[in-house]
């Protein structure tokens, strides 16, 4: 019944907190190598909508049907530190096969002399670098990135941005990206949600051409646009007699 | 300058210049910092070599009489004597053995029972209660205990210092194995990883820098537990040799006697650091006292 083409799907999605709906009736659907992203102030839901697409929670009801191969890059680059970058590249296996992929993954990451290091000698970004590298090992159908950048340094960020586009390119995973970084979502997503009090509030989709231009009006449309929804005045930015009314939650 | 213009200001704060000096001094030139370097490393030597030269000195003057105290030079002397009869040769394996078998025996129950109760819920609600009481018992108050239960030869030595070392390995384990970041954990699962592999890949890696030092402060411990083993009815070791020392009130042997034992502390504590160093490559070795 369920559609190939699909990476996730999700049928009122039910996940409560003793007595609060923290997801309160998702229907979500997204399909194969689709880069979405999912928006929203902290607590509303995001990660714990993350926690279940990677199995790691239960949802309380509903539906939920995932592709079977998954992979997560966590806020942190959790890393074994007792083992070598090729070895946490490749968590478990050993090994000719597994280190030439270990090395063809480092090398898409820009990695390729760090195979032997340990993960302490690495920095943030680097870290980081190789939790895609891990991620995307073994070619996973859905890529699920919880605020991976959250906490690189600003110039570090910008240079990930265009390593996930690039990465997401040759390998054309499905991709959930939770982030609070509206500019992010819209200069990576195709489609973008804002999740409020447990509903999806907003659902947009992205129809600007790669590369993006973050100056762009399209892109400045857009960001205006996803800021009203989150609730949020830039006054650096639009004049405010253009500001649009919010989109309320059905 | 600021002006406080307060009409009832009976104070007023003396004029202050709104830049302070804060350069280099000519004062502190290479020769200074040289000088205070050498000062430093200089007293640090100087301080221990002081108190022997003034030890000795107490003793040539006759201000403590030598069978009290005796001096340096004496207790160089009573070495000699020790290597010379052969004593210390025969002693030293003696000791050393016993240590070891009792560290082996006593660490490897420790480690396996730390294992379990960090791995495995069901094991930490066995052995962990039992353990902790267990711990607080000061092994040194349980030997006349042990005399009753396993006699005055060998074995009870090996208990001895067995029940001393079992808690420090068990404590570190187990702490080390649940110390582990449930967040590298979680994502070795998303990561397909098996239970096994788990522990396997993941736990036991990084548990082992505490499962080490455990060890490490256990291999102290079985030296404690030795002089304490070796003064139940010695027959061979550093024990004997003290317990000789005492019958003949030989207090230069004696003290010789205590400084083997602390060599043989320091010398343990420098192979367990090297070891430590060896295994966890991956390790930031820090520089600890």
């Amino acid at each position: 019944m369920s559609n190939q083409a699909n990476a996730v799907e999700l049928q009122r999605l039910v996940r409560r907190y003793g007595a609060r709906h923290v997801l309160n009736q998702i229907d979500l659907t997204i399909r194969a190598s689709e880069f979405v992203a999912v928006l929203g102030p902290s607590g509303t839901g995001k990660t714990t909508l993350l926690r279940i697409l990677s199995g790691l929670d239960r949802a309380d009801g509903g539906t939920v049907r995932l592709a079977a191969k998954r992979a997560v890059v966590f806020q942190e680059p959790r890393l074994v530190p007792a083992r070598r970058v090729w070895e946490n590249v490749v968590l478990g296996e050993s090994g000719e096969d597994a280190k030439r992929a270990a090395s063809r993954a480092l090398g898409e990451v820009g990695l390729s002399g760090h195979a032997q290091a340990w993960p302490k000698t690495l920095s943030g970004g680097e870290a980081q670098r190789v939790a895609l590298a891990r991620a995307l090992v073994h070619e996973p159908a859905l890529l699920l990135l919880d605020e991976p950048f959250a906490s690189l340094d600003a110039l570090t960020r910008i240079r990930m941005h265009g390593l996930v586009e690039q990465l997401w390119r040759r390998h054309r995973p499905a991709v959930v990206l939770v982030t609070h970084d509206v500019d992010e979502a819209i200069l990576l997503a195709d489609r973008v949600l804002v999740l409020a009090d447990g509903r999806i509030s907003l659902d947009m989709s992205v129809g600007i051409d790669r590369p993006r231009r973050k100056a762009s009006p399209e892109f400045d449309r857009l960001r205006t646009r996803l800021l009203v929804q989150l609730g949020v005045v830039d006054h650096a930015q639009a004049p405010p007699e253009e500001i649009p009314e919010p989109i309320a939650t059905p | 300058m600021s002006q406080h213009s307060t009409p009832t200001a009976a104070f007023q704060a003396p004029a202050q210049p709104f830049l302070v000096d804060l350069s280099p001094r000519a004062d502190r030139t290479r020769w200074s910092v040289a000088l205070q370097a050498w000062g430093g490393s200089f007293r640090r030597v100087a301080s221990p070599l002081a108190l022997l030269l003034l030890w000795q000195l107490v003793v040539e003057l006759a201000i403590v009489p030598r069978q009290v105290l005796p001096a340096p030079s004496q207790i160089v002397a009573a070495f000699g004597e020790l290597i010379e009869t052969g004593e210390l040769q025969r002693a030293l394996p003696a000791s050393i053995g016993r240590s070891l078998l009792g560290l082996a025996i006593g660490g490897g129950i420790g480690l396996v029972i730390g294992l379990f109760a960090g791995l495995w819920r069901i094991g930490e609600e066995i052995f962990d209660a039992p353990l902790q009481m267990l711990r607080t018992v000061p092994f040194i108050a349980a030997v006349p205990l042990f005399i009753i239960w396993f006699g005055i030869d060998e074995p009870v030595k090996i208990i001895v210092i067995l029940a001393a070392t079992i808690f420090p390995v068990y404590l570190n384990t187990y702490a080390g194995v649940r110390g582990v970041d449930p967040k590298l954990i979680e994502a070795a699962t998303i990561f397909g990883l098996s239970h096994p592999r788990i522990i396997r890949h993941v736990i036991l890696p990084t548990a082992m820098p505490s499962i080490l030092v455990g060890i490490r402060y256990a291999a102290g411990i079985s030296l404690l537990a030795l002089v304490v083993a070796e003064q139940i009815n010695a027959r061979a070791g550093i024990g004997y040799i003290l317990t000789n020392a005492n019958t003949n009130q030989r207090s230069d042997i004696l003290i010789a006697g205590i400084i083997v034992y602390a060599a043989l502390g320091i010398l343990t504590d420098i192979i367990m650091r090297r070891v430590e160093a060896a295994v966890l490559p991956w390790k930031p070795q820090h520089a600890v006292a």
